[in-house]
C-alpha cells in the first residue's frame, strides 16, 4: 500500500537528479567548447601569419610587413626584470613571514594585507606604477618602470606561493639542523630552502606567466604601442606582445586582426611553454614528507 | 617554530668570559658574535622584504588620495559621485561618476549571470559526481582557461561574440555591453568553479553519508546537505568574482566601447571605469590638468570597491564558516 506511494516519487526524484547531473556535465561542456572555439578562433586567423619574418620584423603600418621582433624583446626584457625584482623580494618576505615573524598584530596586518593586495586590480597598479616609478624615481616610461611596476603587481602571488612551499618543508628538518649547532638563517640556507626550492620556483614561474599577460598597467605607465627598435637598455622605452595585440585588435582593419591572431598565436606558446615547464618542475623535483 | 630568543639563549649563557683556558672560549665567542650579528643582518632584511608589500599598499592609498584630492578641490565630490553625465574630455564638461558605475555593475551583473550558475554547477560536479579520472582532466582545463591574457579575451569578443550576437540581434553596434560581459564571465568561470570546489570539498564525508543513509539521493545530497553547508565559502567566491569583474580592464575596454551612459540595455556601447582610464592614458592629456586628475578619482571609486567587496569576502569566510572537526 504505502509503497505504492512512494514509487512516483521516487522516480520523479531520480529523475530530477538526472536532469541536475546533466545540466552539470552542460556547464562543464561550456568551459570546454569555449576554450576550444576560442582556440579554433585564434588559430584560424592567425596561424598563417606565423613565420619567420613575423617574428623578426618591426612593426608596420603594412600589414604583410608588419612583425612582432620588438614585441618579443620587450617581453623578454619585461619578464627577466620582473622576475629579478619579484624573486627576491616576494620569497624573503615569504621566509620572513614563515620562519621569523613573531605571532603579534603587525604579523596579522602583514598578511592580511597580503591577502588584499592580490585583489587590487591590475590597472590600479598601473595608476601605482604611473606615479610611484615612472614620475617619482623618473624612471621614465621605461622597461625598468613597467618590470617595477609588474613586480608589485606578481608580489603577493610570489609569496604567497614560497610560504605554502616553506610550510610543507617538516620541521624535523629544522630541528636536526639546530641540534647539529647550526643558527637560524644556516639551518634556512642550507636546510630548508634547498627542499622549498623547487615549490617556490613553480609558484614564480606561474604568476610569472600572469605578468607576461598583464596589459592594463603596462598601458598605464605608457608602454609604446609602436617600437621599431630593440630596447638595449632598462631605461628604454619598449612594448610588449598584450600590447601589440591589443593595438592591433583596436584597429578596424581585419588584416591587423588576423596580425593580432598571428600574435595571439605566439603569447599562447609562450605560456604554455611556461606552464608545462612549472608542471615538469613541480612532477620532478618535489619531495614528499 | 622556534624564536630568536630560544635560539640564541644557550650560545649566550654557554661560554662565559674568564677562566682558565680564556683564549680558546673568546675565539669561539667571537666567531659566535659575527654570525649572529649578521644573522641580525638577515632577519632585519627578511623584515624589509615583508614591509615592501605594506610600502604598496600605502603608496597605492597615498598616491590615490593625494592626486584626487587636488581633483575634489575643483569639482565638488557631491557631484562627482551623483552627476549623470560624464565627459571630463568635451567643451562642456561633467564629472558625474554614475555613468561609468552604471557601466561596470552592467558588465559585473552581466558577467555573473553565466559565470556563477556555470561556476557553481561546475563545483558541484568536480567535488560530487567526477571520477578522480574526469577530474584529472577537466581540472587542467580549466586552469587553462583561467590562465588566458585578458587581452586575449578581448579579441575573441570582438572577433568572435559581437559577429554572434549581432547575427542575432540585427542593428547591434560593434561595441556592446552584452559582448563584454560575456567575455568576462567566461574568464570569471575557473575562479568561481576551482574557489567553491574548495569549499564543497571541506563539507566532511560524514554529512553525505548520513543523508545517503537517510535514503537521499545524489542531487537532494548535493543540493539540500552540501551545498547550505558550504555556503559561506561559495558566497564568498561569489563576492570575489563580482570584484575581479568590476576591475577587469582589457576586454572591456576593447569590446563595450567609450560610451559613459546611463542604461541597463546589454546591446548599447557604454563605458566601464577601468575603460576609462584606459582611454585617458592612452589620449595625449597633459599632465597635472583636471581631466588627467579625473583618472585618480575613478581610480580611488574602483580601488574602494573592490577592496570592500575583497575584505567583505574575507570576513564571510571567517565569520560564517561551519567549523567540522
Amino acid at each position: 500500500m504505502s509503497a505504492d506511494r512512494f514509487r512516483p516519487a521516487q522516480a520523479r526524484r531520480r529523475r530530477a537528479g538526472q536532469i541536475f547531473q546533466v545540466l552539470c556535465v552542460t556547464s562543464i561542456g561550456f568551459s570546454i567548447a569555449v576554450l576550444a572555439i576560442l582556440l579554433v578562433d585564434v588559430a584560424r586567423d592567425g596561424l598563417r601569419w606565423v613565420s619567420w619574418d613575423f617574428l623578426t620584423h618591426f612593426p608596420s603600418r603594412i600589414p604583410e610587413r608588419a612583425g612582432i621582433k620588438s614585441a618579443i624583446l620587450g617581453s623578454l626584457w619585461m619578464m627577466a626584470l620582473t622576475a629579478g625584482i619579484s624573486f627576491p623580494i616576494g620569497v624573503g618576505a615569504a621566509i620572513y613571514l614563515e620562519e621569523y615573524s613573531p605571532r603579534n598584530w603587525f604579523t596579522r596586518i602583514l598578511q592580511t594585507n597580503i591577502a588584499n593586495l592580490a585583489g587590487v586590480p591590475s590597472i590600479v597598479y598601473g595608476i601605482l606604477g604611473l606615479a610611484i616609478f615612472v614620475r617619482f624615481f623618473g624612471f621614465g616610461r621605461s622597461v625598468l618602470a613597467g618590470a617595477a611596476t609588474l613586480a608589485l603587481l606578481v608580489l603577493p602571488v610570489v609569496i604567497i606561493a614560497a610560504q605554502e612551499a616553506l610550510k610543507a618543508v617538516p620541521n624535523s628538518l629544522r630541528e636536526a639542523s639546530y641540534g647539529v649547532g647550526a643558527t637560524k638563517w644556516q639551518t634556512i640556507r642550507y636546510q630548508v630552502l634547498p627542499v622549498a626550492l623547487p615549490g617556490i620556483l613553480t609558484g614564480t614561474i606561474l604568476s610569472l606567466s600572469r605578468a607576461i599577460g598583464e596589459t592594463a598597467p603596462l598601458i598605464m605607465i605608457g608602454a609604446l604601442t609602436f617600437i621599431a627598435f630593440s630596447p638595449t637598455s632598462p631605461m628604454d622605452p619598449f612594448t610588449v606582445l598584450p600590447i601589440q595585440i591589443f593595438n592591433w585588435t583596436a584597429k578596424p582593419q581585419a588584416e591587423f586582426h588576423e596580425l593580432a591572431a598571428g600574435a595571439i598565436v605566439v603569447l599562447l606558446i609562450v605560456l604554455l611553454v611556461m606552464n608545462a615547464g612549472a608542471i615538469l618542475l613541480r612532477n620532478k623535483f618535489q619531495k614528499r614528507f | 617554530m622556534q624564536t630568536e630568543a630560544e635560539l640564541t639563549s644557550p650560545s649566550g649563557s654557554g661560554g662565559p668570559p674568564g677562566g682558565a683556558p680564556r683564549s680558546a672560549v673568546t675565539l669561539d665567542l667571537r666567531h659566535r658574535a659575527s654570525r649572529r650579528w649578521g644573522e641580525r643582518v638577515i632577519a632585519l632584511l627578511l623584515f624589509g622584504c615583508g614591509l615592501i608589500s605594506v610600502l604598496t599598499t600605502v603608496g597605492i592609498v597615498v598616491v590615490l588620495v593625494t592626486e584626487s584630492a587636488g581633483f575634489f578641490r575643483e569639482v565638488p565630490i557631491a557631484e562627482f559621485l551623483t552627476g549623470t553625465r560624464w565627459s571630463p574630455m568635451y567643451s562642456e564638461q561633467h564629472f558625474g561618476i554614475l555613468p561609468l558605475l552604471n557601466g561596470t555593475l552592467l558588465i559585473a551583473a552581466g558577467s555573473m549571470l553565466i559565470a556563477l550558475p556555470v561556476g557553481l554547477t561546475s563545483a558541484i560536479y568536480l567535488s560530487e559526481y567526477a571520477s578522480p579520472k574526469v577530474r584529472a582532466v577537466i581540472k587542467p582545463i580549466l586552469e587553462v582557461l583561467a590562465g588566458i591574457p585578458t587581452v586575449v579575451y578581448g579579441y575573441f569578443a570582438l572577433t568572435f561574440v559581437t559577429p554572434f550576437i549581432r547575427m542575432v540581434f540585427p542593428g547591434t553596434g560593434i561595441f556592446n555591453a552584452a559582448s563584454g560581459a560575456i567575455v568576462v564571465g567566461i574568464m570569471i568561470i575557473p575562479m568561481v568553479a576551482s574557489l567553491s570546489e574548495d569549499a564543497l570539498n571541506a563539507v566532511p564525508l560524514s554529512l553525505r553519508e548520513a543523508a545517503y543513509g537517510l535514503g537521499a539521493t545524489k542531487f537532494e545530497v548535493s543540493t539540500r546537505v552540501v551545498v547550505p553547508s558550504a555556503l559561506s565559502g561559495i558566497v564568498a567566491s561569489f563576492i570575489l568574482a563580482i570584484s575581479r569583474a568590476i576591475g577587469e580592464t582589457m576586454a572591456v575596454t576593447l569590446a563595450a566601447g567609450a560610451t559613459p551612459r546611463m542604461t541597463l540595455n546589454f546591446l548599447e556601447s557604454i563605458q566601464t571605469m577601468t575603460a576609462y582610464i584606459v582611454q585617458v592614458s592612452l589620449g595625449e592629456t597633459p599632465h597635472g590638468t583636471l581631466e588627467y586628475r579625473t583618472i585618480f578619482a575613478v581610480g580611488l571609486v574602483l580601488f574602494i570597491i573592490t577592496l570592500a567587496m575583497n575584505l567583505l569576502s574575507q570576513r564571510i569566510t571567517r565569520r560564517f564558516r561551519e567549523v567540522y572537526e
